[in-house]
């Protein structure tokens, strides 16, 4: 009896954290504008779609910020927490500490303390400063990943491999990285994830010379109904499965080797 | 070899430190430097020392608006509790496999972005939405219910988005949990309410903290869930903070803001603090990470 009830629980709020999206999903087939009534299927939504560049463009940038902020979040990362691993400095402490308050602090908080800083700087608001965005704010969940797995491992390993004459180089790239290999590649799929759906950090540092789908939705939903955005969207999460059915697929391949 | 060691370490702390400072250490700074300045018509800001905006945070207006804001987002947190508890222990108890597979399946509705998922949410709620014509066809109504442009609806909102994360450090503490004090619990004849309350409860402790403070926290700054289902009435933190810096360009007092949620963010870190040392005392389980 408690186990069905658990598994009833389990499933009921899955299905309702799913609804919305698949609400999204199949009036995106909806022939209907308003998508109240099913009035038969049709792919004109996505026919219509191909004509608004504007709307491509948007999810297409949205798709390359994500994609570039991730993998450059998870290379500086994955150096920081190797770093913070194996090294005393100086200011580890409040490195440590930067990070931690950075993973906490509020989206509306770091979104004005960079458009500031960005303003202070001089940096224009557009691609460059929506990627030092999405970078810093990826940054502390890729560090915290890696380092906790790199806890778990046999310091050992690195001394073996030093006494055997390994260059510093060497060991992170056949002693370190191999054995971080998951958490690095878990800490790149929550960058991509946060990235993607991340609207109130770029709502801040985007410039109207850059456009990501959140901020075009945005502005399309507030004028009223267009069902394009459920097409686009449903594009978008397929993409993304891709994307991550093919990174584990990476992971596994390399596993067995 | 040296060489070659110094060079890896400067390079790998190097790039991380000047890159929090710059980018995290830095901005932070500013926006308290900037809460404490005075708007400047032309410049943005002009360099004239003033608590100007810490006073007007207490004007009526804004005031109502504070209250309404925490209001929302306490509710939400509370609500995420009640229901992410449960689901997480639920989860805590599968197979391990079964245990990733609904890790994963939390994660997928994030790639489709958070404002795409309330506008659906938003359709749902209308009054030809999907809820009201439910609740008309089942004959529980007869005419439709208001449920958009109301508290309710925003609260739905912020729950619905930030489920997972207090679902996820809940998870975290509740796996750590040694299962073995349930036995000994079960033998010294305790049942299952006396051991959820005794042992459960006060071991996940941070996880229950960690929680809220991942939900607490961000709903207070979501303006497009209060933009998207709130409508113009029931704003949140992040509505005012965005006029201010995107609007009418009183970054001073956008700032007294956001450090106002900054020093939330405090109280709510020594509060977790507090719980993690309460709970290394009494179950001797390290929870300092999550």
């Amino acid at each position: 009896m408690a186990r069905i009830s658990k598994a009833l629980y389990l499933t009921i709020l899955m299905l309702l954290l799913y609804v919305p999206i698949f609400i999204l999903v199949v009036n995106s087939f909806n022939a209907s504008k308003y998508g109240i009534k099913w009035t038969g299927f049709s792919t004109k939504w996505y026919e219509k779609l191909v004509q608004n560049d504007a709307l491509i463009q948007a999810a297409l940038n949205s798709l390359t910020v994500s994609i570039i902020a991730a993998t450059m979040a998870t290379v500086i990362g994955t150096l920081a927490a190797v770093a913070l691993y194996r090294y005393d400095f100086k200011g580890k402490k409040f490195l440590s500490g930067m990070v931690f308050v950075s993973m906490l602090t509020p989206d509306i908080v770091m979104a004005i303390a960079l458009l500031i800083v960005f303003i202070t700087l001089g940096i224009s608001l557009g691609f460059i400063s929506l990627l030092i965005a999405h970078i810093t704010f990826c940054l502390p969940f890729v560090i915290i990943a890696v380092y906790a797995r790199l806890n778990d491992f046999d310091k050992r390993m690195i001394l073996a491999a030093r006494d055997l004459g390994a260059s510093e180089w060497r060991i992170f790239r056949l002693v370190i990285l191999p054995l971080i290999l998951p958490a690095v590649v878990s800490g790149w799929l929550l960058s991509f994830t946060l990235s993607l759906d991340d609207v109130i950090v770029s709502a801040f540092v985007t410039g109207p010379g850059y456009e990501i789908l959140p901020l075009k939705v945005y502005s399309m939903v507030k004028v009223g109904v267009s069902p394009e955005v459920n097409a686009i969207s449903t594009i978008l999460l397929v993409v993304s499965l891709l994307i991550v059915i093919a990174s584990q697929l990476i992971v596994r391949k390399d596993k067995t080797l | 070899m040296k060489l070659d060691r110094g060079f890896f370490k400067f390079l790998s702390i190097g790039l991380i430190s000047s890159w929090l400072v710059l980018f995290v250490f830095f901005p932070n700074l500013l926006v308290v430097i900037t809460s404490f300045l005075t708007r400047d018509p032309v410049d943005l800001v002009a360099a004239q020392p003033s608590i100007d905006s810490y006073a007007r945070t207490f004007d009526w207006l804004y005031l109502q608006v504070l209250w309404d804001s925490l209001k929302m987002s306490l509710l939400a947190t509370f609500a995420c509790l009640l229901l992410g508890y449960p689901f997480a222990m639920a989860v805590a108890s599968l197979s391990k496999r079964w245990q990733a597979i609904m890790l994963f399946l939390l994660i997928v509705p994030f790639w489709t972005n958070s404002l795409v998922r309330t506008y659906a949410i938003q359709f749902m709620l209308g009054k030809h939405g999907l809820i009201n014509q439910f609740l008309l066809f089942s004959g529980i109504i007869d005419k439709p219910l208001d449920l958009l442009y109301t508290q309710f609806a925003v609260i739905l909102g912020l729950c619905y988005i930030l489920l997972p994360f207090m679902i996820f450090p809940l998870y975290s503490s509740l796996e750590k949990l040694d299962t073995r004090l349930y036995k000994a619990a079960t033998d010294l004849g305790a049942n299952s309410w006396s051991r959820f309350r005794l042992i459960t409860i006060p071991l996940t402790l941070p996880g229950i903290v960690a929680g809220c403070l991942m939900v607490f926290l961000p709903s207070m700054g979501m303006f497009y869930i209060a933009d998207l289902l709130g409508g113009a009435k029931n704003l949140l933190l992040g509505n005012v903070i965005k006029t201010q810096f995107l609007n009418t360009a009183d970054w001073p007092f956008g700032s007294a803001f956001s450090v106002i949620m900054m020093l939330l963010l405090g109280a709510m870190l020594w509060l977790y603090y507090r719980a993690t040392r309460y709970v290394s005392k009494k179950g001797g389980i390290d929870g300092a990470d999550f």
